[in-house]
């Protein structure tokens, strides 16, 4: 068995497993018999491919920043998920699991989102796919995003702004939940992150790892080299950063370098959303991992700029991966994710997503050495923020 | 006797088994509620442990978590409201809550707390099957408190067959695929699900909830097991009525019928 890989119960050590009430029993045995033999079907991976290819636009460009490189020291590589179709990785996942409901003959799709993006990528592959597609959004987020909104709409979704909790992407998340507890028998619960009850976490990361598939392909035929000597990913939930690391990591050559949004620092965990550093075990939307809560197990707000990172929760692969060592974890800051997006739009003209940012945020504190080759993902890009950045940079009328 | 297994094995029929949200609709509701009821002559209580994210919960319940929490509602100030109700009423009383709270107490430390003050067991309906066997029976066991586990119309016969192994005090029947929240009716298809689980002759009595709102959705499903659970309509006459006494005459009226 591998080192960090999930156990067959569903666990990444001792955390993961499947917290579902039992009307969802029935929907997470079949999906957990199934995911695996539909993944590995050779005709359900030729017509992934093939859609990963011409419809996403796979595969997505490793980008030599050789202006950043200099300022770092270091050979930097940017893996340009921002130029995927709908404009994140998302997609991949919406995607793959899309056509995995086909399979398992459901009609309907029910998903939650935060900042939008992978509301934006179910709606996406439903309308490919002339499927029933209903996005779980919080009330704030639908405010906040309004411009994804109306690309949901405009795809044929059903938007149902969620005003329970603290109406964001958690409560969201909750209401997904509800829907797919209403409608078992014909829905699927496109989740957006590799979080959730078993086994989501896991397939979402195997969807997900085209993108670390890619990389070693990209790198041996620019660098000679399939492995680099450090990856880095933002991580909320932790799906980009999943498909980053997958096929690295029973590599232990390779550094993993993981990085969480502490929002305004570590000192207030109301202003913050670095689960891994503050968080405490708990259960929350399925899964056994760390979490943002008060003593009592209310669960609590995470805060953040960015929208894709507040969730108060972890994919429990990132949990065993930090707890074990295998990855660090840094907590960037507002600011620190700010100035990091501001940067890399100067130096080499991508006005990456404020996620994104988060993982640039990590270069100024690491110490490279001149031949280290650093690969970095850019999991989405700008557009989605330009009223965060404007309004942050006094970019003028 | 554990109270759950004294009311079952006294042969009691059409047992009313009625669910409030602790701290719901003021935090220091709890004993008042828990004596009317009683004097009112429901059969059972589910005391709601409140949680920040119910996801087996539908509006109502939902809602009635979020006052309470912001009311100040915790498991310690639950707990240390109740430490003397064994004074008051010697009705059966459970608690239903969420893992996460659950875990943060401490499942031991609950359970022990639990006895001390005189709950006689609990429903947690995000703690599955499996890790119900793996984790916590034995605790359940060692503190002789009951755990009811639910089954629901997607649950496939030996898995109920499983279920009702394992859960003690009775089998909680979750009336169709949905979260909590009144229902117009019990359809057919309802009907005949709760037959076929009638007709398993489980070794645990049963009782139906989920959609449980009026005297024609608790004899439907009164006719195929025990008795019911009635959670979001009383949940609301508590926001409906002017006193706690009133909202479980109107509840009670509405649901025997008389």
């Amino acid at each position: 068995m591998s080192k960090y890989g999930i156990d067959e119960n569903g666990y990444y050590g001792r955390f993961g497993g499947a917290y579902v009430p039992e009307i969802l029993q029935k929907n997470i045995t079949e999906l957990k018999a199934n995911y695996l033999k539909i993944m590995n079907d050779p005709t359900f991976k030729a017509e992934l491919n093939q859609l990963l290819h011409d419809y996403v636009g796979r595969p997505t460009p490793l980008y030599y920043a050789k202006r950043m490189s200099e300022k770092y020291g270091c050979k930097l590589y940017l893996k340009r998920e921002d130029l995927c179709h709908t404009g994140a990785h998302k997609l991949n996942n919406a995607l793959g699991q899309l056509l995995l409901a086909k399979r398992m003959g459901k009609t309907r799709i029910v998903a939650e989102t935060g900042a939008g993006q992978h509301g934006v990528g179910t709606a996406t592959v439903c309308a490919l796919m002339n499927m029933e597609c209903v996005v779980y959004m919080g009330a704030t987020d639908v405010k906040r995003q309004y411009l994804n909104v109306q690309r949901m709409r405009m795809l044929g979704a059903k938007v149902v702004p969620v005003t329970t909790g603290n109406a964001t992407l958690k409560d969201a998340t909750n209401e997904a939940i509800r829907d797919w507890c209403c409608n078992p028998a014909n829905t699927h619960y496109i989740i957006g992150s590799v979080v959730g009850p078993d086994p989501f976490p896991d397939m979402v990361a195997r969807f997900q790892s085209v993108i670390s598939e890619e990389i070693k392909k990209q790198l041996k035929a620019q660098e000679g080299r399939e492995n680099p000597d450090y990856l880095i990913a933002c991580v909320g939930g932790g799906s980009n950063a999943a498909g980053t690391f997958f096929h690295y990591i029973e590599d232990e050559s390779v550094k993993l370098y993981a990085a969480e949004a502490a929002g305004e620092g570590l000192e207030d965990p109301t202003k913050s959303a670095a689960t891994i550093h503050l968080g405490r075990e708990g259960v929350l939307h399925g899964s056994r991992t760390l979490i943002m809560m008060d003593d009592d197990g209310q669960i609590t707000e995470a805060f953040s700029i960015s929208a894709g990172l507040d969730y108060p929760g972890i994919g429990p692969m990132h949990a065993f991966l930090a707890d074990k060592g295998r990855s660090k974890v840094f907590a960037v800051t507002d600011e620190e994710a700010m100035a990091a997006a501001l940067e890399l739009t100067k130096t080499e003209g991508i006005i990456p997503a404020i996620e994104s940012a988060h993982a640039l945020a990590v270069l100024p504190k690491c110490k490279f050495k001149k031949d280290d080759v650093v690969v970095l993902t850019v999991s989405g890009r700008g557009d989605k923020d330009m009223n965060t950045y404007a309004d942050h940079f006094h970019l003028g009328e | 006797m554990n109270r759950i297994d004294r009311l079952f094995q006294s042969g009691k029929k059409d047992i009313l088994s009625i669910f409030f949200t602790a701290g719901f609709p003021h935090l220091n509701d709890t004993v008042e509620i828990i004596k009317t009821l009683d004097k009112k002559g429901v059969d059972l209580i589910e005391i709601g442990v409140p949680f920040s994210d119910p996801m087996a919960d539908g509006p109502v319940i939902q809602h009635s978590n979020q006052v309470a929490l912001a009311n100040g509602m915790s498991q310690k100030v639950l707990i240390e409201q109740l430490k003397n109700i064994r004074k008051e009423t010697d009705i059966p009383l459970i608690f239903m809550g969420y893992i996460n709270p659950t875990l943060q107490y401490g499942f031991e430390n609950l359970c022990k707390k639990a006895v001390e003050i005189g709950i006689d067991g609990f429903i947690i309906p995000d703690i599955p099957l499996d890790v119900y066997q793996k984790e916590y029976a034995e605790i359940i066991k060692k503190y002789d408190l009951r755990f009811i586990l639910l089954v629901t119309p997607e649950t496939p016969e030996e898995r109920v067959r499983l279920i009702d192994e394992v859960s003690s005090g009775f089998v909680y029947m979750v009336s169709s695929a949905s979260t909590t929240g009144a229902q117009q009716n019990f359809n057919e298809t309802k009907q005949a699900y709760f037959k076929k689980i009638e007709n398993m002759n489980l070794k645990n009595p049963t009782l139906v909830g989920f959609g449980v709102s009026n005297k024609e959705t608790f004899d439907a499903a009164a006719a195929h097991s025990r008795g019911c659970i009635i959670g979001s309509a009383f949940v609301r006459a508590l926001e409906d009525n002017p006193t706690i006494e009133a909202a479980a005459e109107s509840l009670i009226s509405k649901v025997r019928g008389k």
